[in-house]
C-alpha cells in the first residue's frame, strides 16, 4: 500500500475545495467498505484521502411533498431502519438489508454506496487489463469469466455490472442525486447519475472530479408504499445479485394503473425497465399479463438462468 | 498423592474447550502475532504467467523505495537441498510451473513498504503456450503408480463389462466437481528467527513436529537444529498439512536480512500457493440385479495435478470399500498441467468419490424402483468388498440409515420426483451414505507427576481448531485415574515428542494412543512409589505395528431436505440430518462442532463453491470470499448431527473413530438427491447453481 495523506472536512464545501487543493490524485472517503478494500488490492492509490464520513450529512428530513431528503452520510442500516422508509419505501428498505452484511451496512454510507465500484474480478486484479481500470488495456471478461457481468447495455470495452441493491430501489423511485461541486449545488435525477459504458468505462457516473454527493431527494411515490425488493443470488446472504427487481405496483380493480421497475446485477448502471413499466399499464394484474421479453441478441451471458429471470421480471 | 485406580470418565462428556477464553478474548496468539524484536516484513511476488520462463528482474524501483531493505529472486536465493516438495523450492529455478507462483519476494521494515516494492518491481518473462484445462480425453492423462497416500491407482476384479451387460438394470453416468479451495479462517503464516544458527518457526500448521522435519531438509539442517512452534491454528481442513512456500520464504529471507522476518499469505495468494482440492470427472457404472442387488461397481477418475509435483486424489477409494459386489472396477487418471499444485482438502478422495457413488446409488434406485435405503442396506456387507475377507473391526452404515430415517421421518417419503410443491417453491429430500477410514499413526508422548499433585501431559498434537487439546486432556484424565482440572496438555510445538500431523482424521487416535500410553507408564511407576516429580514416556510404533488386519472405517447417513425456488432456480435447505457411527465420542460438544462443520462444508460444496479456471490467464479467477462463494446461515435453517453408540475394542485405546472428515462426505450427494426429488432434474455437475436448475419450473 502505498502511503497517503489524511485530512477530515468539517462540511461538505470544505470537502469540495479540499479534495480540490489536493489534485487528482485526492479521494473522498466515506464509509470506505469498498474503497480501503480497493485500495489494498492496489486498484486505487490515492496520495490523500478528505474523509467526509462525519460531515454534518446523516439526517433524514421530511419533504413538503411527503417525499424524505435523505444525508449522503446516512448509514445504509440507519435508512433500512428509518420508519418512513420502511413505511412509505418498503423496497428501499428491503433492497438495503439484502446488501452486504450487518458490519458492512453499518459503516456505508448512501453517497458511498452509490459510488461502489464494480465486482468484475478482473477489475479487482491489478496484474490484469481492464478497460475500466486502465483505459485502453482491453477487457478480459468478454470472453472470461463473465457469469455476475452485464446482460444489457454493456460495450465492447466493458461488461461490468454496478453492484449496488439500494440504487435499483432508488431508481425506481426516481430519486435525485443532491451534488456539491465547483460551480455550487447541482441535482441530478439518479436515472442520468450512472453511464453506460461505451467507450469511456472508466467513468462510472457522471460527477466531474471534486464532485461530493451531499444528498439523496426521494420524492413521495403513494403506491411505494406497495412495493418489493427482490434479489436473486447464489447463496442467501452476503452475496451479490445475479440479478434483482425492484417493483411496486398500483392495483385498481384487477387492471395496472401504474408501475415502477428496476433491475439490478443486469448493467453498468441501474437499471429502469420503463418499456417494460409501460407495458404493464392498464394490463389486468395476473401472472399471464406479466411481459415476457426474448433474451436481448447481444448477451454476454452464456447461461440461461439470467435471461430467463430477468425475462420474468419484466424485462428492458 | 497418588493416581488411583478411579475411573474419572472424563471421555464421553461435553467439557468446554479449554483455550476457549484465551480465544475469545484476544489471548491466545496465533503465528503472525508473535512480534521479535527488529522484525522485518517479506511479501511475496507471485507469477503473471502460467507457464515459461523468468528473463530478467528490475528491482531498482523497488529498492529506490524507502523502508525495502532486499529483493529475493533466483539469481540471490541461497541454494537449497533438494527435497520431495518441488513447491518448497523456493526460487531455485525461472522456471514458471503456473500463474501465481511465487518467483520473487520483497523484505522492508513494514509490510506496507514491502507491499508498494512488491508493486514495484518488475518481472520481464518468456511466456510459453499453457494448458491449464481438464477434461475426460485429454493427451496428457496417464495412471499414477499411487494414489494419495499409497493406494493403487488401479483395481480390478471379476469382469465388470460383461456384469454390466447383462445387468436388470444400471446406470452409467459422469459426475464432475470442480476445483475447491480449502479456506481456512487464518490465512498461512510464519515468523522466523535465526538463533546462533537455528532456526526458530512460529508457523499457523497442524503439526509441528513434521514441519520441523520438512523445513530442515529444505535448508540441510539437522532436525534439532530447527523449531517449529504453532500453539494455535485458525483451521487448516489439510492446506496446512505439509509446509507451504511462505514458511520457506520467511526462513530464506531471515537469514538473508540477519533479521527475524515475517510473512502472511493473503487470501488472494491462497488461491495458488496454498492448495486445494483437483476437479474431477467420474464416470460412474453400477449394474443390479433384478432385486437391486450389485452386480458391477465401476468408478473410474480423470482429475489434474501440476506439472511441479504429483498430487493424485484417492477419489475412487471409499467405492473400494463400500458395497458389495462381485465385479469391480477403480480407476485413477491424471494430466499433469500448468496449474497451481493440488493437495489435501477436508476428506480428499472419499469426499468427491462419494459424491459420484452416492448420486449414482440414487439413480439406481430409482431405475431398480427401489427405496434409496433399502438399496443401501441390501447392498451391505460385513468384510472388506475387495479381498472380500477382511472384517471390518465395526460397520454400522445400515444402522445410521435406519435411525436417521426414524429421525428424519423418511417413512412418509414419496418418491415420486418433482411433485410436492409449497407455493413457488419445489421441496424433495434425499439421502446418502458417508465413510471415512479410521487410521492411527505412530506417536510418542510423556506424562509427568509433579509434586504438586497435578500431571503435565506432552505430545507434539496439533489443534487446529478442532478441540484436540481438549480431548487428549480427557483421555489423559481417564488414563491417569484423575479429574482434567488437574491435566495440562502440551501440544504444538516440534520440542514436544514427535507425533504425526492433525490429518487423515486420525489425530486424536494416534495421540490420544500415546497419551494413554504414557499415562499407564507413569501410573505403573506412581503404583511403585516413584518420588515426585516423576515422568514417563510412550512411543506407540509397535503397537501400531502389531495390530491386526483389519477394514478399520467410521460410517455414517446423511439427510437433506432442499427448497427449489420454482422461478429462479434458487435452492434452500431446511434440514441436514447426519447420523455417524463412528466408535465411541470423546466429546460430544466438540465432536458435534466437528460434524456439522464438516456437513456446513458439504453443503457448501454442493450448493455455493466452486474456484474457477480461467482459461486464458490461467488462474483461478474468484480468489476472494467474496466471490468464492462458502455457506451463510441463511442457507440453512436446521443441522443436526447424532450419532450411535458403537463399541469397538479394534481401534485403540480410547475405542474412537476419527470424525474430523466424515461429516463432508455423502453429504454433497444427499442434497443433490434432495435436489432431484424436489424437481425432476439430476444435476450432475456441482454446484448445483440455480442457472443449473432454472429449467425446471
Amino acid at each position: 500500500m502505498r502511503p497517503f495523506d489524511y485530512e477530515r472536512a468539517e462540511d461538505a464545501t470544505g470537502a469540495v475545495a479540499a479534495l480540490r487543493r489536493r489534485g487528482t490524485g485526492a479521494r473522498y472517503l466515506g464509509g470506505g467498505t469498498n474503497l480501503v478494500d480497493l485500495m489494498k488490492l492496489g486498484v486505487e492509490t490515492p496520495d490523500a484521502l478528505v474523509d467526509v464520513s462525519r460531515l454534518p450529512l446523516r439526517g433524514i428530513e421530511e419533504r413538503p411533498d411527503g417525499g424524505l431528503r435523505i444525508g449522503a452520510a446516512v448509514r445504509n442500516s440507519e435508512l433500512a431502519a428509518h420508519r418512513a422508509v420502511r413505511e412509505r419505501y418498503p423496497l428501499l428498505s428491503l433492497a438495503l438489508l439484502s446488501g452486504a452484511s450487518g458490519q458492512l451496512r453499518n459503516l456505508a454510507t448512501v453517497g458511498g454506496n452509490l459510488l461502489q465500484r464494480t465486482r468484475c474480478s478482473y477489475f479487482q486484479d491489478v496484474s490484469k487489463p481492464c478497460n475500466k481500470r486502465e483505459p485502453g488495456s482491453g477487457c478480459p471478461a468478454i470472453e472470461g469469466e463473465h457469469r455476475n457481468l452485464a446482460i444489457i447495455g454493456h460495450s465492447d470495452s466493458c461488461v461490468a455490472t454496478h453492484p449496488s441493491d439500494m440504487a435499483v430501489a432508488l431508481v425506481a423511485l426516481d430519486a435525485e442525486v443532491e451534488v456539491e461541486g465547483e460551480g455550487g449545488t447541482r441535482t441530478i435525477p439518479l436515472r442520468e447519475f450512472h453511464r453506460l459504458p461505451g467507450d469511456e468505462p472508466q467513468r462510472d457516473t457522471v460527477l466531474q472530479p471534486g464532485d461530493l454527493i451531499t444528498a439523496v431527494e426521494l420524492p413521495l411515490l403513494a403506491f411505494a408504499t406497495r412495493s418489493t425488493y427482490r434479489k436473486v443470488r447464489d447463496r442467501a446472504a452476503f452475496s451479490f445479485a445475479v440479478v434483482s427487481v425492484a417493483v411496486a405496483v398500483d392495483v385498481a380493480d384487477g387492471v395496472v394503473r401504474d408501475c415502477r421497475l428496476a433491475l439490478g446485477g443486469v448493467a453498468h448502471v441501474p437499471w429502469r425497465a420503463a418499456r417494460a413499466e409501460e407495458a404493464l399499464r392498464g394490463q389486468p394484474a395476473t401472472e399471464e399479463s406479466s411481459p415476457r421479453l426474448p433474451a436481448p441478441s447481444s448477451s454476454r451471458r452464456d447461461r440461461s438462468a439470467t435471461t430467463h429471470s430477468r425475462c420474468r421480471s419484466g424485462g428492458q | 498423592m497418588t493416581a488411583t485406580d478411579t475411573l474419572t470418565r472424563a471421555i464421553g462428556t461435553p467439557l468446554a474447550r479449554i483455550e476457549g477464553r484465551e480465544k475469545v478474548t484476544g489471548e491466545a496468539r496465533y503465528a503472525y502475532e508473535y512480534q521479535p524484536e527488529n522484525v522485518a516484513y517479506a511479501e511475496p511476488v507471485q507469477a503473471h504467467i502460467a507457464r515459461g520462463e523468468i528473463r530478467s528482474v528490475d528491482a531498482s524501483e523497488t529498492l529506490a523505495q524507502p523502508g525495502v531493505i532486499a529483493v529475493i529472486w533466483n539469481e540471490n536465493a541461497p541454494k537449497l537441498a533438494d527435497g520431495a516438495d518441488a513447491e518448497l523450492a523456493l526460487f531455485q529455478s525461472r522456471r514458471v510451473a503456473y500463474r501465481g507462483q511465487y518467483v520473487a519476494a520483497v523484505v522492508a521494515d513494514t509490510q506496507e513498504a514491502a507491499r508498494e516494492g512488491q508493486r514495484l518491481l518488475r518481472i520481464d518473462y518468456v511466456e510459453e503456450p499453457h494448458d491449464v484445462v481438464l477434461r475426460e480425453n485429454h493427451p496428457k492423462l496417464y495412471t499414477p503408480e499411487k494414489v494419495n497416500p499409497s493406494f493403487p491407482a488401479h483395481m480390478e476384479k471379476g469382469n465388470v463389462e460383461a456384469a454390466l451387460a447383462s445387468a436388470a438394470a444400471s446406470v452409467d453416468v459422469t459426475y464432475r466437481t470442480p476445483a475447491f479451495h480449502n479456506n481456512a479462517m487464518e490465512p498461512h503464516a510464519t515468523v522466523a528467527l535465526w538463533q546462533d544458527g537455528d532456526l526458530i518457526l512460529y508457523d499457523s500448521n497442524q503439526g509441528a513436529p513434521a514441519h520441523r522435519d520438512a523445513i530442515a531438509g529444505v535448508f540441510d539442517l539437522p532436525p534439532e537444529r530447527v523449531r517449529v512452534i504453532a500453539p494455535h491454528v485458525g483451521g487448516g481442513f489439510g492446506s496446512k498439512g505439509t509446509p507451504r512456500p511462505q514458511a520457506i520464504l520467511a526462513a530464506m529471507a531471515a537469514q538473508m536480512v540477519e533479521r527475524p522476518v515475517k510473512v502472511a499469505v493473503t487470501r488472494q495468494q491462497m488461491f495458488a500457493v496454498t492448495g486445494y482440492r483437483t476437479p474431477t470427472i467420474q464416470r460412474m457404472r453400477l449394474g443390479a440385479d433384478a432385486e437391486g442387488r450389485l452386480t458391477a461397481i465401476s468408478h473410474e477418475v480423470v482429475e489434474q495435478t501440476s506439472t511441479l509435483k504429483e498430487f493424485a486424489e484417492q477419489t475412487a477409494t471409499a467405492t473400494r470399500v463400500m458395497y458389495a459386489a462381485p465385479n469391480r472396477l477403480t480407476t485413477h487418471q491424471l494430466a499433469r498441467l500448468d496449474v497451481p499444485t493440488p493437495s489435501w482438502m477436508r476428506a480428499p478422495g472419499e469426499c468427491p468419490g462419494m459424491f459420484a457413488l452416492e448420486s449414482a446409488m440414487d439413480e439406481l434406485a430409482i431405475a431398480c424402483g427401489i427405496d434409496p435405503i433399502e438399496l443401501r442396506a441390501l447392498n451391505d456387507t460385513q468384510v472388506d468388498p475387495e479381498d472380500g475377507e477382511t472384517p471390518f473391526s465395526s460397520r454400522d452404515l445400515v444402522g445410521c440409515l435406519r435411525e436417521g430415517a426414524e429421525r428424519f421421518g423418511w417413512a412418509e417419503r414419496d418418491p415420486t420426483p418433482g411433485v410436492r410443491r409449497d407455493g413457488r417453491w419445489l421441496v424433495g429430500t434425499g439421502v446418502a451414505s458417508s465413510t471415512y477410514p479410521a487410521y492411527r499413526r505412530a506417536a510418542q508422548a510423556s506424562a509427568r507427576a509433579e509434586a504438586d499433585g497435578s500431571f503435565v501431559v506432552r505430545v507434539g498434537a496439533a489443534d487446529i481448531g478442532t478441540g484436540a487439546r481438549t480431548a487428549l486432556t480427557q483421555i489423559a484424565g481417564d488414563a491417569l485415574g484423575t479429574s482434567v482440572d488437574r491435566v495440562r496438555v502440551e501440544i504444538g510445538d516440534s520440542a514436544l515428542p514427535k507425533a504425526g500431523v492433525a490429518g487423515g482424521s486420525m489425530g486424536t487416535a494416534s495421540w490420544g494412543t500415546a497419551v494413554v500410553r504414557a499415562c499407564e507408564a507413569l501410573r505403573a511407576k506412581l503404583d511403585d512409589n516413584a518420588e515426585l516429580p516423576a515422568e514417563a514416556e510412550a512411543d506407540t510404533s509397535e503397537e501400531i505395528e502389531q495390530q491386526k488386519k483389519r477394514a478399520r472405517h467410521g460410517f455414517g447417513a446423511q439427510f437433506a431436505e432442499v427448497r427449489v425456488d420454482s422461478d429462479s432456480g434458487e435452492v434452500r435447505v431446511p434440514r441436514l440430518l447426519g447420523v455417524f457411527a463412528v466408535g465411541r465420542i470423546i466429546n460430544p460438544r466438540t465432536a458435534r462442532s466437528q460434524f456439522i462443520g464438516g456437513m456446513t462444508m458439504g453443503m457448501g460444496m454442493a450448493l455455493h463453491e466452486e474456484s474457477v479456471m480461467d482459461a486464458a490467464f490461467g488462474d483461478y479467477v474468484n480468489r476472494d470470499l467474496a466471490q468464492y462463494h462458502v455457506p451463510s446461515h441463511a442457507d440453512v435453517q436446521s443441522i443436526e448431527a447424532a450419532w450411535l453408540d458403537e463399541e469397538d475394542d479394534e481401534l485403540n485405546p480410547m475405542g474412537s473413530k476419527g470424525i474430523g472428515e466424515i461429516g463432508i462426505v455423502g453429504t454433497a450427494a444427499a442434497i443433490a438427491n434432495a435436489v432431484h426429488h424436489a424437481t425432476g432434474k439430476r444435476v450432475r455437475e456441482l454446484p448445483i447453481r440455480l442457472d443449473r436448475l432454472i429449467e425446471c419450473a
